[in-house]
């Protein structure tokens, strides 16, 4: 069982996950440098998977660098890239190494990165890829062919409870869980509205009984940013009173850090939350001072603390 | 897309759905909205990315197929109860082999319905002597089907 799954079924404190900068280049020693900023502050990190379809060191390599020097990686997968066999291969191929937690999105389009002549894939969409990973955790190929031993996999998702059709993303949400996605990492979102009735939704279908919730926050550092997502991330907006908020304050840095933790707090204090999923585009050392004023900074001294430290030795070291 | 069945449906389907030739239709469930419209071509609801207005992450100008599929599965005069509610039933991954061959066809011999055997979650034996397609025979009918066993 993963560290990750055995946070989440135990419910004894949120859980929080974090992810890792895409890189190119200089070796698991860079690997190594950018985790140290993150993983000593939560649970897990996410290795993406070329993320806004820009082309990065895979999301094999960073989630196997990722277990090997100590932290708990999710390995994203996206369905844009990549046909059935070659998830297939990627999901047992990092398990080889002992990745456990995958994290299945459909991923943005081609048309989103600087590669856009590529050929968009999605030869299986999200939910698909759900039951296809799922399956190969209980033994068996897409195709029947068995495993022997399962891959000990912990199976997620994402969701975007802030896009449209807003009345339609908790039926979505179900179809991933009752097809195995056991946690959802949901879309970054400022629009605390949505996010209530999406997790309210989620605790009455009973969801959340099987599925654990982690609503994302990102740490921006000015009104420019948040702008910028809002006009060109799709499926994403911000609204202007937060937009507002940040640019008239005196200390806009300051204030775009205020509005993430205020988001951060509120999500955390829904009933059917289990944690919070943190991005980071500040890159100034805030994922600690957000973990900590959140009061979920690991010590020493906690159990989360030792385990960290079990399993984190050569991050310490 | 030889033989006429093929020609036909296009033809019928092409103006009104804008029909891809997927060959394995399931207008029905997703409202009589055809989910191979969607630049991502998916069969299990929208993506992340549908802008606030509705529109599609991939063509702004275009409402998002998935937006209009789940409005008009609710809305649509004279669908079935049942049709309706299938908007959230999982649709296995397309099976590349049917493109461009009759959906009405393969409805009719049973051979959209057919899955990997994994989709349904059975195991078969781990070194794979009489794969792939010892499932399939089964459900040859009395039309000729496209599919050609694979040299294994």
């Amino acid at each position: 069982m993963s560290t990750l799954e055995r946070l989440l079924s135990a419910g004894t404190r949120p859980v929080v996950t974090g992810e890792l900068p895409a890189l190119d280049t200089g070796g698991v020693e860079a690997v190594k440098q950018r985790l140290e900023g993150i993983a000593p502050h939560v649970d897990a990190v996410n290795a993406t998977d070329n993320p806004a379809a820009h082309a990065h060191a895979s999301n094999v390599a960073i989630a196997v660098a990722i277990h090997q020097l100590g932290a708990e990686p999710i390995m994203q997968i996206v369905c844009r890239d990549k046909n059935r066999l070659a998830i297939q291969a990627d999901v047992m191929g990092a398990a080889l190494f002992g990745v456990e937690n995958i994290c299945a999105l459909t991923g943005d389009d081609v048309t989103a990165g600087d590669e856009p002549e590529a050929r968009r894939v999605f030869d299986l969409d999200g939910p698909q890829l759900i039951k296809v990973v799922t399956g190969l955790a209980e033994g068996h190929y897409l195709s029947g062919r068995a495993i022997d031993p399962a891959p000990p996999l912990f199976v997620g998702a994402v969701e975007n409870p802030y896009a449209p059709p807003l009345d339609h993303r908790v039926a979505r949400a179900l179809k991933k869980s009752n097809n195995g996605a056991r946690f959802l990492q949901l879309q970054i979102g400022y629009h605390e509205d949505r996010l209530e009735k999406f997790v309210a939704g989620c605790v009455e279908s009973g969801l959340t009984e099987r599925t654990a919730l982690l609503p994302t926050v990102c740490l921006t550092r000015s009104a420019r940013a948040l702008g910028f997502m809002d006009e060109h991330v799709a499926g994403i907006s911000v609204p202007e009173e937060s937009l507002a908020r940040v640019s008239g304050a005196a200390d806009p840095a300051e204030e775009s850090y205020q509005l993430t933790l205020d988001l951060a707090r509120h999500a955390l204090s829904l009933p059917g939350v289990s944690g919070i999923h943190i991005t980071d585009f500040r890159h100034d050392g805030s994922v600690g001072r957000l973990v900590g004023d959140l009061g979920l900074a690991r010590d020493a001294d906690s159990p989360s603390g030792q385990e960290k430290h079990a399993h984190g030795s050569q991050l310490a070291g | 897309m030889t033989d006429l069945l093929t020609r036909v449906e296009d033809a019928v389907k092409k103006p009104v759905w804008d029909c891809r030739t997927c060959g394995q239709c399931v207008l029905h469930s997703t409202g009589m909205t055809c989910p191979m419209t969607c630049p991502k071509t998916l069969r299990n609801g929208p993506c992340g990315g549908v802008r606030e207005d509705g529109g599609c992450e991939v063509k702004p100008d275009m409402r998002c197929v998935w937006v209009k599929a789940e409005e008009r599965s609710r809305t649509l005069p004279l669908l079935p109860h049942k049709w309706r509610e299938e908007i959230n039933h999982l649709r296995p991954p397309v099976d590349n082999q049917l493109e461009k061959t009759s959906s009405w066809r393969n409805l009719f011999t049973g051979r959209d319905r057919v899955t990997p055997a994994g989709w349904s979650g059975e195991a078969t034996a781990a070194d794979p002597v009489d794969w792939p397609l010892t499932s399939m025979g089964e459900f040859e009918g009395p039309f000729t089907t496209p599919f050609h066993p694979r040299e294994g």
